[in-house]
């Protein structure tokens, strides 16, 4: 514990994915680290990405893939940002309109929880479309960085759907998605907890597939911090990563109520108790009739070793920049995105938590080849649906 | 130049475009509603587009810059890497720009200390105003506190007054405090 008090300014969009952030303000792990945090609540990615890059926010809770962008000096003013810890893997969900999940249902051969024959059902009822002339079908997600943008792209092109040329893509703050589904300005949307739930509960929409259903491993939210700010503060950010996993270790094992309790607070995610306790335990209902499904992994907070960041993971996300045209390949840009994951500033902090088991893979996609960072050109271009290289 | 101010506040709008109008800047239109914000961006093809930071329809804009077929033009971000003061400056008054590329550099920054400068003077209303509100409220509190001592104590209207400003210089606090403990114990003796 270091004897002075530090101040730290952290911004977050109120998502349930944060929890441990709060969790660690809220139930004092970080105050017991010596830390006093000033949480504050923002309306846009763009905000919080632009007030960390400045210095307004020493922290954030930040898209994984705006880190990456924001080091790279994608879209945007170029600013080396590191994550050195994972608040979130998994977590979101794709959920299509009635009408789209009738049209889906009545062409799909297969199983509807597979989701690369929901992908091929896609697949015709956008030709289907096309060939009686309708508009074609619009899909939202939060962020042209985010995880919500790559994983639809990754699901509906395995089922032969570009997501440029066939689809409309467009970006809707999540607060906006559930009621531009159910007046029709979407089809579907890809987003995170609670939002799926709510156009749920509301009837207006049908949650077709969990994002770990995609990918068993995708580093969703990244506490991130300028690089700047670590160099200068190695003790503060341990501190913090100390404080970040005794409440990701307070949520895996605390009465589940108390946790929802105190996320559903309006000054944290503001929404019902209820709602955010079904994301927790990963138990969603999938349809208006009542239909829920449930995966242990539908949001790893600190299980299965999720809160250490894992370079390949963001090499993946470079690559995802790279096969829809946002990013050149270059072994530089791969480079500068793997070094963003700071694997090393979290051991410094956590040294005795353990690095999970070593897999094939890293990120565990449902369909197409396995990811190897050391051939990214090759990995791409075994996919038949991109824009580069 | 064309100039598209995106903003749910009509009165910081009026302001804004006001300030862009004295300042030579005439062709200014208003995005007031963010249902198909693109669409609409895209239809009035502005050089230059204002969005308050309140607006969570922000992220929306972002996608400008995303290399597809609906953009007729690439826009980026007004400030460039060594403007961090710009930024600083625009984001503590709670406004971003976007420009078209290709735009001079001087002229933009004119567009953007006029926005900050007027959505500077906007908050600065508003706090006026929040300041006036308050101390109608603390003036129908006192007025109420006064009343009920006339009653209990049987006072003129000067005494009663005299009487709640004594007491609240003798235990240093304001009079509108002495006047809400006079209220909440008149509420305990009820």
């Amino acid at each position: 514990m270091t004897a002075e008090r530090e101040t730290l300014r952290i911004g977050f969009i109120p998502l349930a994915d944060a929890a441990s952030l709060f969790i660690a303000v809220d139930k004092g792990f970080a105050a017991q680290e010596g830390l006093e945090i000033e949480l504050v609540q923002e309306v846009s990615w763009s905000n919080v990405r632009d007030k960390l890059n400045i210095g307004m926010f020493d922290a954030a809770h930040l898209l994984a893939p705006i880190a990456v962008a924001s080091s790279l000096g994608l879209g945007h003013v170029k600013t080396p940002i590191v994550a050195p810890y994972n608040l979130a893997m998994n977590g979101n969900a794709i959920t299509v309109s009635p009408s789209l999940h009738a049209a889906m249902n009545a062409r799909l051969e297969g199983d509807a929880l597979d989701p690369l024959a929901t992908a091929r059902a896609l697949a015709r009822v956008v030709a289907d479309r096309r060939a009686a002339q309708a508009e074609p079908l619009t899909f939202g997600m939060t962020f042209p960085f985010s995880g919500h943008n790559y994983q639809l792209r990754y699901w509906m092109a395995a089922g032969g759907v570009d997501p440029d040329e066939d689809v409309r893509l467009v970006v809707l703050p999540p607060p906006y998605m559930v009621g531009s589904l159910a007046q029709g300005h979407v089809d579907g949307f890809c987003v995170g907890a609670p939002w799926n739930s709510v156009a749920v509960d509301l009837g207006v929409g049908h949650i077709l597939h969990f994002s770990v259903e995609l990918f068993t491993r995708y580093a969703e939210k990244s506490l991130a911090m300028r690089e700047r700010f670590a160099l200068e503060h190695p003790h503060v950010v341990a501190a913090l990563l100390r404080a970040l996993h005794r409440a990701a270790g307070f949520v895996a094992e605390a009465d589940p109520h108390e946790v929802a309790a105190i996320l559903a607070r309006p000054d944290r995610v503001g929404v019902d108790a209820q709602v955010i306790l079904r994301t927790l335990q990963g138990r969603l209902k999938v349809s208006p009739g009542g239909a829920t499904r449930e995966n242990a992994r539908y949001l790893l907070l600190g299980q299965e070793g999720a809160e250490r960041p894992d370079p390949t993971q963001a090499a993946w996300l470079y690559a995802q920049m790279a096969r829809w045209g946002q990013a050149p390949v270059s072994p530089a840009f791969l480079d500068a995105a793997k070094a963003v994951f700071r694997a090393d500033l979290f051991d410094a902090a956590l040294p005795a938590v353990a690095a999970p088991p070593p897999s094939a893979d890293a990120i565990g996609a449902v369909c197409g080849p396995a990811f190897d960072d050391r051939d990214i050109a090759a990995y791409l271009a075994a996919f038949p649906i991109r824009r580069a290289p | 130049m064309k100039i598209v101010i995106v903003d749910e506040s009509p009165v910081r709008t009026a302001i804004l475009e006001d300030g862009l109008r004295e300042a030579g800047f005439t062709n200014v239109e208003r995005i007031g509603e963010m249902r198909s914000l693109l669409a609409r961006i895209y239809a009035l093809d502005p050089d230059v587009i204002l969005i308050d930071l309140a607006n969570p329809s922000r992220d929306i804009l972002e996608q400008m810059f995303q290399v597809s077929r609906a953009v007729r033009r690439p826009v980026a971000m007004f400030v460039d890497q060594s403007d961090t003061a710009s930024i600083q400056a625009s984001v503590d008054a709670g406004v971003s720009a976007y420009i078209v590329d290709g735009l001079k550099k001087e002229r933009i920054k004119s567009i953007l200390d006029l926005c900050i400068s007027r959505f500077n003077a906007f908050s600065r209303l508003q706090d006026e105003l929040e300041r006036a509100k308050s101390q109608i409220e603390e003036r129908k509190t006192i007025d109420r506190a006064k009343g009920l001592l006339m009653k209990a104590k049987n006072l003129g209207e000067e005494d009663a007054y005299r009487l709640m400003r004594s007491t609240a210089m003798r235990e240093k606090k304001k009079i509108f405090e002495i006047a809400q403990a006079i209220i909440t114990a008149s509420e305990l003796f009820k």
